[in-house]
């Protein structure tokens, strides 16, 4: 197998570890809905933790993007 | 080609050539000159400027709409560097808002079509990052001394652990500046590449008669979805930024947690 | 470092942005040969944009942008610390001061106005109270008048009662006298009558006898 063919290979094999992300970030959602419908008055105040979680998670799905990108352009 | 080239837009060029060194021929010495990006972070520094001078030029008791959002945006980053560092952490408050208005800036700038996004670039979040840390660290040895290196051993942990555990925390705390930079840096990158290739799929079908324009219709929607994820994402990500920043200076102001 | 595709497909925008620094000579074996050239091809376009590899990770960037970041966040640092964010500061300051001052006056006059209902109050409680007095006052002289009154009213009647019983006291104690006397007369007149003359001296002394029995 040629090194290119590897390196595109890999790189779409990284962007698989997006799903992982995409996991957390529904988890996240979704916990926060069923937390909110239950007790709605203290959903306002946990919005910010409700972003940062879901951009602390998001990060984990674009390092996979970028372990895509340096495969296909770096490496 | 390079219209609808998704790596285009990230293209450094020069504006006015500044080379320092070397022995005058192209590629000797290091290249210092002024290009789009650092157009862009000069009109990101004059947007701020300019907008926290005119909100705070009349000073009104009962605020205009200006004056408003100028205080709430101070406001704003008080209220998250107070809670998360404490009032001793408010010392750091001009250096937290500087670097959460830059990057908001610089990243609202970057949705505007045809301009440059600064953020978009390793090289410049990885020194914001590093900057941050290099604050946490030196702040947090002159104020504290050695004692800062409490920061690494947890309190009410039972020693048998703490073999595993301090490792762990130095590998977490050398991960940071990596993290904080790299989630700043790809999700810009992946937001505008993203964008830029569904904005590519509507000009190339588009071009394949009117089936294409029908077809075009698709990948338009998207991108239209994909600009405001993309505003989204440019204000999260600078207040997620500003966020851990003010958090690591709370290990530099309390190391012991 | 770089790759061949990217490297052939970066060709055609590189030849749009080369600037004259960069020279077809260089460019062309790019074209032929990119898995030879490409390595001295970025060396030699090092001082310029590397328009073939991905611009984020072009090394030859990094100084201008460091040396621009690091100028325009220092100025960004310096405006907002000394100049733009104490604005600022000082009219939040400003307006809490103010807010401050209404809320300590609005408070101060609060607290007067209480003081003036709690000196109202007092004045109410201390006019009941004077009233309650002047009321108890007035009715206890009411009662100790017409206490004094009636002992007056029954004193007179019990001196009557006393006078009027000591009157038939003494209209008793007469008529029994004269009780005594008619009865002695009365027996004198029916001893005279049956006996003849008798001395009255015997008569009394019989009837006082008699009575005495």
């Amino acid at each position: 197998m040629e090194a290119e063919a590897a390196k595109y290979i890999g790189a779409g094999i990284a962007t698989l570890g997006m799903a992982g992300a995409a996991l957390g970030v529904s988890n996240i959602f979704s916990n926060f809905l069923s937390g909110a419908l239950r007790n709605p008055s203290a959903a306002p105040s946990q919005t910010g933790n409700l972003i940062f979680g879901m951009a602390m998670t998001e990060a984990l799905g674009i390092f996979s993007f970028l372990v895509a990108l340096i495969l296909l352009f770096v490496a | 080609m390079a219209g609808t080239d998704p790596i285009h837009q990230f293209v450094i060029e020069d504006m006015i050539p500044i080379h320092v060194g070397g022995d005058g021929t192209a590629g000797s010495g290091l290249n210092l000159s002024f290009t789009n990006s650092s157009l862009f972070m000069v009109l990101t520094v004059l947007a701020i400027t300019t907008f926290v001078l005119l909100a705070s030029s009349r000073k009104q008791l009962v605020p205009s709409r200006l004056q408003l959002t100028g205080e709430l945006a101070y406001e704003f980053v008080a209220n998250m560097l107070r809670s998360s560092a404490g009032t001793e952490g408010m010392k750091f408050f001009p250096f937290v808002f500087s670097l959460f208005a830059f990057v908001l800036t610089a990243n609202m700038f970057g949705m505007i079509p045809y301009f440059f996004t600064v953020t978009s670039h390793i090289i410049v979040t990885v020194a914001l990052a590093l900057l941050v840390m290099s604050v946490v660290v030196i702040y947090g040895f002159v104020r504290h001394g050695f004692k800062f290196l409490k920061l690494f051993v947890p309190s009410g942990v039972p020693a048998y652990v703490l073999p595993i555990v301090v490792p762990i925390e130095i590998i977490s705390f050398l991960s940071r500046p990596i993290s904080l930079s790299v989630r700043l840096f790809g999700n810009i990158l992946a937001g505008h590449i993203t964008l830029k290739v569904f904005a590519g799929f509507v000009v190339s079908l588009g071009a394949a008669g009117f089936l294409g324009w029908l077809g075009a219709i698709l990948p338009l929607f998207m991108t239209v979805a994909l600009t405001a994820l993309e505003f989204l994402v440019a204000a999260v990500q600078a207040y997620v930024f500003a966020v851990l920043t003010s958090m690591y200076l709370n290990d530099a102001v309390h190391p012991s947690h | 470092m770089v790759t061949q595709a990217y490297a052939q497909e970066a060709a055609a925008p590189a030849e749009e942005h080369v600037d004259g620094a960069v020279d077809a000579t260089h460019a062309d074996p790019a074209h032929a040969d990119p898995t030879a050239d490409t390595h001295a091809t970025t060396e030699a376009h090092g001082g310029e944009h590397g328009s073939d590899i991905f611009p984020p990770f072009d090394p030859a960037t990094f100084p201008s942008q460091l040396l621009w970041l690091a100028i325009c966040f220092a100025a960004l640092y310096l405006l907002m610390s000394k100049v733009a964010l104490p604005r600022v500061g000082s009219l939040l300051a400003d307006r809490k001061a103010r807010i401050d001052a209404d809320l300590a006056a609005a408070d101060a006059s609060r607290q007067k106005t209480d003081a003036a209902i709690a000196a109202y109050e007092a004045a109410l409680a201390d006019a009941k109270s004077k009233a309650q007095g002047i009321a108890a006052q007035t009715s206890d002289a009411i009662k100790t008048e017409l206490a004094s009154k009636r002992q007056a009213v029954e004193a007179d009647l019990s001196a009557k009662v006393a006078t009027a019983e000591a009157r038939i006291a003494s209209t008793k104690a007469e008529a029994m006298t004269h009780v005594d006397e008619i009865a002695a007369e009365t027996a004198q007149t029916v001893v005279t009558q049956l006996v003849g003359d008798i001395p009255s001296e015997s008569v009394k002394a019989a009837v006082a006898k008699a009575s005495k029995e």
